[in-house]
């Protein structure tokens, strides 16, 4: 799909080497773009926090890394991103599905859905939300800025900007 | 032998070596014997000594030694089937398995009790997965470290601490010259 595309061309541009991932069904179709990409490596993590160890650890090594995940992940990873991402001040581009937004089937993920944004603010995140389609033509920027200011940062993408292309 | 005796006899093995050291009393032990630019300490994060060593492992080739504990292992259980599937030959994980908590007051794990971690570790499809105990720890390190294999080594010992100062070494320091010491 297209989108799909232009996000993995985002993150080869920007010279991400190495990206953890765990699955959600909305990033499907990204996961597998990943994987058709040499010049990346992939490595499927069990848990989000366990991933952004695993980007720590590129990044010293001299990798760019980034996670995939879901923002439930939020939830499981507030001591990393405090703790190792922030603390250590390491650059980190999430790219996260948000589910429990408008399209949303399954009534247990708007639980996290209604805290997520306020979790990202409390912990000082830079977040941006994809909703339409055109916004991924920011994720070139917000990837430069992330290497450039080495903080964690959050792109949250909601049903309706992967439904919309 | 306790914990911090292995850590100072491990010393001149992991001189220039790539040590990413677990939260706590392993790291302020690591730092008071045998501090260097190498180190990677972790001031936060139980459990992500051997992910943060994966990754590192993953993205240059000088070889990285991973000091974890058996409490932080079973903390982040989802690192060994990662390791396993994921073979980087520059990568040893030394997990230090002394049946308990250390840092927080020695309580008992499970580690200690029925859960053998390298069987645990074989099951989840690691090779190289050797079982030592603590009068064997520099000679099994410096094998694996000459053997070029990506390398699981629990090293058994008893429970016990020795008080050591905490790290006051600013976290972006610590970055800093493990990240110059990476591409030296």
């Amino acid at each position: 799909m297209l989108l799909d595309k232009i996000v993995i061309d985002a993150f080869e541009k920007n010279n991400i080497e190495l990206v953890t991932t765990v699955p959600c069904k909305q990033l499907s179709g990204v996961i597998a773009e990943l994987e058709t990409r040499d010049s990346m490596t992939h490595i499927p993590a069990n848990k989000e926090d366990e991933g952004m160890g695993i980007c720590a650890g590129a990044f010293m090594g001299g990798k760019r890394s980034a996670i995939i995940m879901q923002n439930t992940a939020i939830g499981v990873t507030i001591n990393t991103l405090v703790t190792l991402t922030q603390f250590y001040r390491l650059p980190l581009p999430m790219l996260i599905s948000f589910r429990g937004e408008l399209g949303e089937p399954v009534a247990c993920q708007v639980e996290m859905a209604v805290h997520t944004k306020a979790l990202l603010a409390q912990l000082g995140i830079p977040t941006y939300h994809f909703h339409n389609p055109d916004d991924v033509h920011e994720l070139d920027e917000i990837l430069k800025y992330t290497f450039m200011c080495n903080k964690p940062v959050a792109i949250l993408t909601d049903a309706s900007f992967w439904k919309g292309e | 032998m306790i914990r911090s005796e292995i850590i100072k006899n491990l010393v001149p093995v992991l001189s220039g070596q790539l040590v990413v050291c677990n939260i706590g009393l392993p790291s302020q032990e690591m730092h008071l014997f045998g501090d260097q630019p190498s180190n990677f300490y972790m001031l936060g994060t139980m459990g992500l000594s051997s992910s943060i060593g994966l990754g590192l492992a993953l993205a240059q080739d000088k070889t990285v030694v991973a000091i974890d504990g058996d409490g932080s292992v079973l903390t982040n259980l989802g690192t060994l089937p990662t390791i396993a599937n994921n073979v980087r030959d520059n990568f040893i994980l030394l997990i230090i398995d002394n049946g308990s908590y250390g840092s927080t007051g020695d309580q008992p794990t499970y580690a200690g009790k029925k859960t053998s971690l390298a069987a645990v570790a074989s099951a989840c499809g690691c090779e190289n997965v050797i079982e030592c105990q603590a009068d064997e720890a520099v000679s099994v390190v410096e094998k694996a470290i000459a053997s070029k294999k990506m390398t699981i080594i629990i090293c058994k010992c008893i429970s016990g601490n020795i008080p050591v100062p905490v790290i006051t070494l600013d976290p972006v320091v610590i970055r800093h010259r493990f990240m110059q010491a990476v591409e030296a």
